[in-house]
């Protein structure tokens, strides 16, 4: 699936629920989905500052794929990373860059990412594209 | 905005009828003020962007003039960052020393630790009068006389007093008082300075600019009196008369009835509160202002704060700026419900819905 495959994917899953609170229920399943986070990456660079929750954050290469792996210690904001990461883990670094996510405005949870809610969740969409632009350029320099 | 539109002209300056008009309504305010917390002197009534501008002005100003190496400073463990990094900035500046009187479990401050802290070298506290994080009440007036019994001057933060109780600074004999245009239900970016009048004269100017002169030659400038030395540049009069305004309103219901009511409300909020199985207060000292902070065991507090948004319930979460505080607690935030004289009982029965609510979803 692209990228705006699985952003519709996302928007039909959500649109099943008309009112707030099965929203936020679904989003505390999709927090269970997350993959678990080991503590060795709980380490200070991996940590995205907001001021109500935390973030953590780890990128690696495979192949030509940045593999993103995160969690949190509040649960709303977990299952809304669980969203970030099935839509932009595992896709190319010029996927991740160009990426317009337009699934979260439609879904309901704009105000969410918007930076003023110092959650950390825009400062990792943010962290998330420069890992991407980081190894866009790692990539490019092996190529030379 | 009537203001805006039909009394605007910069005050101090023309001889115009609309900066006549202005000045004398900024000068009102003063009086307001002055009546309000019961200065002696209208002098005594600095008006500044915040508490948090007070603070640092007086950290400069006073730092400037009496603190040198080796000097004390001391606050307690449960300041606002407003008055911390001001002091630690100032200290760090003049190479003095930050002391700080802890708190018990409780969150009240150990008084008895305050005088065992004063040596001869210490030169000024700076006390929370209302903790904005634990609600406790904190007995000042106890504070300032045993640091005066020891030539100690005291700077009290009324951010969190100031909307709650009737305050006396002459009662209080503080040398200092600080409290904010907003958290008194009047407008941002102004707030006051009360000092003594003699202390302010002491201390020197913090900012240089217009107002706040008498003599301006390039060799040497001589400043004007008090309170316009301390008012550089042209004054936010207008967010002044606003919060002369907000003090009429409050002063007019009265701050006896607000502080009975709401403290009735803290009563049967902690009451009610304390029934929900697996919520732990924070702060349960016997004399709080109208303020719960708490967690909900095993769930973080921006989530609590997050669905109890959504059911329209405005609890702020997070560090709340204490975050020295927080780690007293061992513990990352907080939920805090502030209660003020227009909030009722039912709302704190919804409250207490939307809390069992959060508990429903996340346990």
């Amino acid at each position: 699936m692209n990228l705006k495959e699985i952003q519709e994917e996302i928007i039909a899953e959500f649109e099943i629920y008309d009112n707030w609170m099965d929203k936020y229920n679904f989003l505390i399943e999709l927090s269970k989905t997350l993959l678990p986070f080991d503590d060795k990456y709980k380490k200070p660079e991996n940590l995205i500052k907001g001021c109500q929750s935390r973030v953590w954050l780890n990128a690696e290469l495979e192949g030509d794929k940045v593999i993103f792996i995160a969690d949190s210690d509040a649960i709303i904001t977990k299952g809304i990373i669980a969203l970030l990461i099935r839509v932009l883990s595992g896709r190319t670094t010029d996927e991740i860059m160009n990426a317009d996510l337009f699934f979260i405005d439609k879904i309901g949870l704009k105000e969410n990412l918007s930076p003023t809610r110092s959650n950390g969740l825009s400062s990792m969409v943010k962290q998330m594209k420069l890992y991407a632009l980081a190894y866009h350029t790692k990539l490019n320099k092996e190529k030379l | 905005m009537r203001f805006y539109r039909e009394n605007n002209g910069n005050i101090h300056r023309g001889v115009h009828y609309l900066s006549a008009q202005a000045t004398d309504a900024y000068e009102n305010a003063r009086i307001t003020v002055m009546n309000f917390i019961n200065a002696e002197f209208s002098q005594e009534i600095i008006f500044t962007s915040g508490a948090t501008g007070s603070i640092n002005l007086v950290a400069f100003s006073y730092g400037e003039q009496f603190i040198v190496e080796g000097d004390e400073v001391i606050i307690s463990a449960m300041e606002h960052h407003a008055n911390i990094v001001p002091w630690q900035m100032m200290c760090q500046r003049k190479k003095a020393k930050l002391k700080i009187i802890p708190i018990n479990d409780n969150g009240d401050l150990m008084i008895q630790e305050f005088e065992k802290l004063i040596t001869p070298k210490t030169k000024i506290a700076a006390i929370i009068h209302v903790s904005n994080t634990l609600g406790t009440l904190n007995d000042v007036k106890k504070i300032i006389s045993i640091a005066h019994r020891h030539k100690v001057h005291v700077l009290v933060d009324a951010a969190q007093s100031i909307q709650h109780m009737k305050i006396d600074v002459q009662e209080l004999d503080c040398d200092f008082l600080v409290f904010s245009g907003h958290k008194i239900y009047g407008p941002t970016g102004i707030g006051v300075l009360y000092g003594k009048r003699s202390l302010l004269n002491e201390i020197p100017p913090y900012q240089g600019g217009g107002d706040m002169v008498d003599c301006v030659k390039f060799e040497h400038t001589t400043y004007n009196e008090l309170p316009f030395k301390f008012e550089a540049g042209t004054s936010n009069y207008i967010d002044a008369v606003g919060m002369a305004k907000a003090i009429e309103y409050i002063s007019d219901i009265g701050l006896n009835q607000i502080a009975e009511w709401e403290n009735e409300l803290l009563q049967y909020a902690t009451e009610k509160l304390k029934a929900i199985e697996g919520l732990t207060i924070y702060g349960n000292s016997p004399k709080k202002g109208p303020i719960i902070s708490f967690l909900l065991k095993g769930i973080h507090q921006s989530d609590t704060g997050m669905i109890l948004d959504k059911m329209g319930i405005a609890v702020r979460t997070g560090t709340h700026c204490t975050q020295p505080l927080m780690d007293r607690y061992g513990i990352e935030g907080t939920v805090r419900v502030s209660m003020a004289f227009y909030n009722t009982r039912e709302e704190i029965d919804y409250l207490v819905e939307g809390i069992k609510k959060v508990k429903e979803m996340f346990c």
